[in-house]
């Protein structure tokens, strides 16, 4: 719990990140930095593209896997780390 | 069941003999008188061979016996003889045969009944007569009907017609053979008919047309159907679907959750994927990956059209001089027409240094502004004139006829230009066809105008007036400098500042008390010619113009009086829901002057938050932050407001303070050596200040396009162009000998999108036109922006700058403290060692001071400090 804890902070830490969530292959959330209802929305909208983003990066190539995803939008950026557990959200915004 | 019966016969018959006896009123109805029941034995039977079901059974029960063997019987064996009861009847019996019948079904109750009557037995021998002699007498009537006579209907020739009858005799061959051959044997053969040629007759069949039927008609049945039918069904929808769904997200509950963060797993794939995240973080951090550099590439000057002629320099565009009016005379001001494109006006000074009060009596040739058009660079189009050299002139901006200019004398001079300007209009072509034919006399004819007004000598500035403003249409100055409404949204008072170390207010209008004296006529010559023709439109000015308001500045710390050369306020904007009364009153009248009279002070409302304060350039190069406004004292006296505050910024005289057109609160202030950019607002002092340049800096100005650039003009006639954004401590682009002399006006213009000028002046009484190159007048995207945030900063860090200052000197006090406290035992140091010592310490501050502006960047020269 500790180490997990730790991975976190160093990610918050970053620069411009705003949150950060854990959620499990089914897409409920296991650990946030933000508040519930937006965890939950994003837990839910963010698992499906993941799985969608996956699903397509396999049809194409059955040995290829999906490694990470970033959305850039105007307000921020969304990365996400799959994997075949859990993913990991971030979101950050950007710099400039 | 034979030898039974007759046991039963005799049972039942005993019994039934009782029977008999006993109700013989019964027995009567069961059967009618002429039968009579009894009962046979067998001995009875076998004598009379009437054996039941022997002789005698249910299909012929009838048997005939013969009387007299009954009577026989009877006298035989007399009692015995089961006829004894019946012998009388039978005695009287009138037939041969009595009728008994076997009643097997011992209908009269006994098993043999015998009848009576002879009538009785023909009745029941003889078939039942009663029914069926009805049945028979209908068969009667079928079976013998009277035969009719027949009549014809027609048959008889059907008949005929299909009888075969013979219709001719029938023939007879008598074959016989021949008389030598009877009784031989004959032999018969066979012969085809086919062999010989008329052995067969043959009648083929042929179609008779007799009997071919043409179907004449045909009965069909049709069924109309409509070409178009339109019919509906309902269905019922049996598919359930979705209309809204409500639903809430799936949460783990708190053990699960913890059961999962203390998770091997957990913990594998965050050590996986932090380095992945980080690394795409840090990515972002750096470096926006998806910045297009083409689009940005788009902000620098030199994109756009390239039209091909871009100019590096400064290119010169026209060149005006003429060597009458302005040659060898030193250019003191100049302004663009605001309205007529491609005219200049300069005023011109003679370069004398002394005795400038002696200028109007001792005057060679008279002054002049002149009026340069592009169209024709040698001749001045218009020339307006007055009675000394004009230091400073504008050109009111709610009528560009108007100008006022302030004299070395010190008199303000107001000129109306309304009917010549069509001078300035005239097109460029009919204006060289003119100067051509109208050789001789085209000099001689360039329109003068003479002053409309002047104030008088006596309620003038003492000294040359070295600026002259006209404050804008939004608000008016009362007698006691408090700002006012202006109803008429026209520019109608003048500033003006001198070094007699005044400020002056001036109204254009006519004062209250309106008297035209009969005197004022001798200034104004209305019956001249044509181009010298004056308005009478400041008539009302008269000679008795003074100013409105007088403001004498002075000093902060000391006594005495500021110089000010320059001075500088902010343009007030009214509200908006004036601006469209402004524009309705510019297009449907425009007031003359003369027709204005100032208002009492009462009848206007007051406008509090009109800046009233001024930037003031001094001879001393100080820059003085005052307010305009009289201050009343407490006991009611009026007089005039201390600075706010005064920075000496410059080495000596400073010659521009200039706001910039895109902030209202960043003045550029050029004098001596350097030039300083304020801010409005900060009191600390100047959040800009340039490194000291070799020559002195004569005139600046601000760039009317881009907000970061801006032209400092030079002693040896360069013009540096400065970009605060590109570079703060350098001018961008330095272009040097723009003219062979020093530099004394520069001001810009902008002609078209793509064309902007620059005119310069110098002392020679050259005009010079120049083109500025497209990056010096093209704004960058966000270059408002970010000046705004660069003079944030640039406030910032002087303002921490001063406090690094403080926190220096106080450190140093304490330390000086500390010292002293440690060292209490010192030889009390001589005056003259305290004077160095002091001294020692003061430098040493000023190179502290040195090194952290270094570090800072600001490094700029040490300004002056009274004390040594």
């Amino acid at each position: 719990m500790a180490e997990v804890e730790e991975t976190l902070k160093r990610i918050q830490s970053q620069k411009g990140v705003q949150g950060i969530i854990i959620v499990n292959s089914e897409g409920i959330p296991v650990k946030t930095t933000l508040d519930n209802s937006s965890t939950v929305h994003y837990a839910g909208l963010i698992h499906q593209l993941v799985m969608k983003a996956r699903s397509t990066v396999r049809d194409i190539d059955p040995q290829n896997d999906l490694t990470f995803l970033r959305v850039r939008s105007k307000k921020n950026e969304i990365m996400i780390a799959p994997d075949k557990d859990y993913f990991l959200i971030v979101i950050q915004n950007p710099s400039d | 069941m034979p030898p039974k019966k007759p046991k039963s016969a005799k049972g039942s018959a005993g019994g039934k003999k009782k029977g008999k006896n006993e109700p013989p009123p019964e027995e009567k109805p069961d059967h009618p008188e002429d039968i009579l029941p009894m009962v046979l034995t067998s001995v009875t039977q076998e004598l009379f061979d009437c054996r039941a079901d022997e002789d005698v059974t249910a299909e012929s029960p009838y048997k005939l016996l013969q009387t007299e063997d009954i009577i026989q019987d009877i006298k035989t064996r007399a009692g015995v003889s089961d006829f004894s009861p019946v012998k009388q009847i039978v005695l009287d019996y009138p037939d041969d045969e009595i009728l008994l019948v076997y009643d097997r079904a011992f209908t009269y109750g006994q098993l043999f009944y015998l009848v009576l009557t002879p009538e009785a037995k023909d009745r029941i021998l003889n078939p039942p007569e009663p029914e069926e002699t009805q049945g028979e007498s209908e068969w009667e009537v079928c079976r013998t009907p009277e035969s009719k006579e027949w009549i014809s209907l027609g048959s008889e020739l059907e008949i005929e017609e299909e009888s075969v009858k013979e219709t001719r005799e029938k023939l007879l061959y008598k074959f016989s053979r021949v008389r030598r051959e009877l009784g031989k044997p004959v032999s018969f053969s066979d012969r085809n008919t086919a062999d010989a040629k008329d052995g067969n007759l043959g009648f083929a069949s042929y179609e008779d047309s007799r009997f071919s039927i043409k179907l004449m008609q045909r009965d069909c049945g049709t069924q109309a159907v409509s070409r178009l039918q339109s019919s509906s069904v309902q269905t019922q929808w049996k598919f359930p679907w979705n209309k809204s769904t409500q639903y809430a997200p799936r949460e783990l509950s708190e053990e699960e959750r913890k059961d999962i963060l203390q998770s091997e797993s957990l913990k594998n794939f965050c050590n996986l994927v932090t380095p992945r995240v980080l690394q795409a973080l840090q990515q972002e951090e750096i470096m926006n990956v998806f910045r297009d550099d083409w689009m940005a590439l788009g902000n620098g000057p030199e994109a756009g059209d390239w039209s091909g002629k871009d100019s590096k320099g400064l290119m010169l565009h026209q060149a005006f001089t003429d060597h009458k009016y302005t040659k060898d005379r030193k250019i003191s001001s100049i302004n663009w027409h605001p309205t007529i494109d491609g005219v200049i006006a300069v005023a011109l000074t003679v370069e004398k240094e002394q005795n400038s009060e002696e200028l109007t009596t001792s005057d060679i040739r008279p002054s002049f502004i002149v009026f340069f058009c592009f169209s024709d660079p040698s001749h001045p189009q218009l020339l307006l004139e007055s009675p000394g050299d004009i230091l400073a002139f504008k050109i009111c901006p709610s009528d560009p006829n108007i100008i006022v200019g302030g004299c070395m004398n010190g008199q303000v001079v107001l000129w109306d230009i309304s009917a010549h300007v069509t001078y300035l209009q005239r097109p460029p072509p009919s204006g060289k066809k003119d100067s051509l034919e109208l050789d001789d006399n085209a000099e001689n004819v360039i329109p003068t105008v003479r002053p409309c007004a002047m104030s008088t000598l006596e309620n003038s500035h003492k000294g040359r007036i070295t600026d002259v403003k006209w404050l804008p249409a939004t608000f008016e100055v009362t007698r006691t400098g408090e700002p006012v409404e202006n109803k008429q949204k026209m520019s109608v008072q003048v500033v003006t500042c001198s070094p007699d170390r005044t400020i002056m207010f001036w109204d254009v209008r006519a004062p209250k008390t309106v008297s035209q004296s009969a005197s004022d006529s001798s200034t104004v010559d209305q019956t001249e010619m044509t181009p010298y023709t004056v308005l009478d439109t400041f008539k009302h000015l008269g000679r008795t113009w003074r100013p409105l308001l007088r403001i004498s500045l002075l000093k902060i710390s000391t006594k005495g009086e500021y110089t000010p050369l320059k001075f500088n306020f902010e343009p007030y904007t009214c509200d908006g829901n004036t601006d469209e009364a402004d524009e309705k009153d510019d297009r449907s009248e425009i007031l003359q002057y003369s027709q204005l009279t100032v208002p009492s002070a009462d009848a206007l409302t007051a406008l509090p938050d009109v800046n009233t304060k001024l930037y003031i350039g001094t001879e001393d190069g100080e820059i003085v932050y005052t307010d305009w406004r009289l201050e009343k004292d407490d006991s009611g006296q009026v007089h005039f407001p201390k600075p706010l505050h005064c920075f000496r910024a410059h080495y000596c005289m400073v010659n521009t303070i200039q706001r910039s057109p895109f902030f209202e609160d960043i003045i550029l202030t050029a004098g001596g050596f350097n030039f300083a950019i304020w801010k409005e607002g900060v009191i600390e002092g100047p959040i800009i200040l340039s490194p000291n340049t070799e020559q002195v800096c004569t005139v600046g100005c601000w760039s009317l396009s881009r907000p970061a650039v801006f032209f400092i003009g030079k002693d040896d006639g360069s013009i540096e162009v400065w970009n605060l954004l590109e570079q703060s401590s350098e001018p961008v682009e330095a272009y040097l000998h723009v003219t062979n002399a020093k530099i004394t006006c520069i001001t810009p213009w902008i002609s078209s999108p793509k064309q902007h000028f620059l005119a310069v002046t110098d002392e020679l009484g050259m005009v010079r036109i120049l083109e500025i190159p497209k990056k010096f007048f093209v704004p960058g995207r966000t270059e408002r922006s970010n000046v705004r945030k660069y003079f944030e900063q640039d406030k910032k860090r002087l303002l921490d700058y001063l406090q690094c200052e403080e926190m220096c000197k106080k450190e140093k006090k304490e330390s000086e403290k500390l010292k002293k406290k440690t060292e209490p035992v010192k030889p009390v140091p001589t005056l003259q060692e305290i004077d160095d010592m002091e001294l020692k310490e003061y430098r040493d501050c000023l190179t502290l001071e040195e090194n952290i502006l270094k570090g800072m960047g600001l490094w700029t020269a040490p300004p002056e400090i009274d004390d040594i």
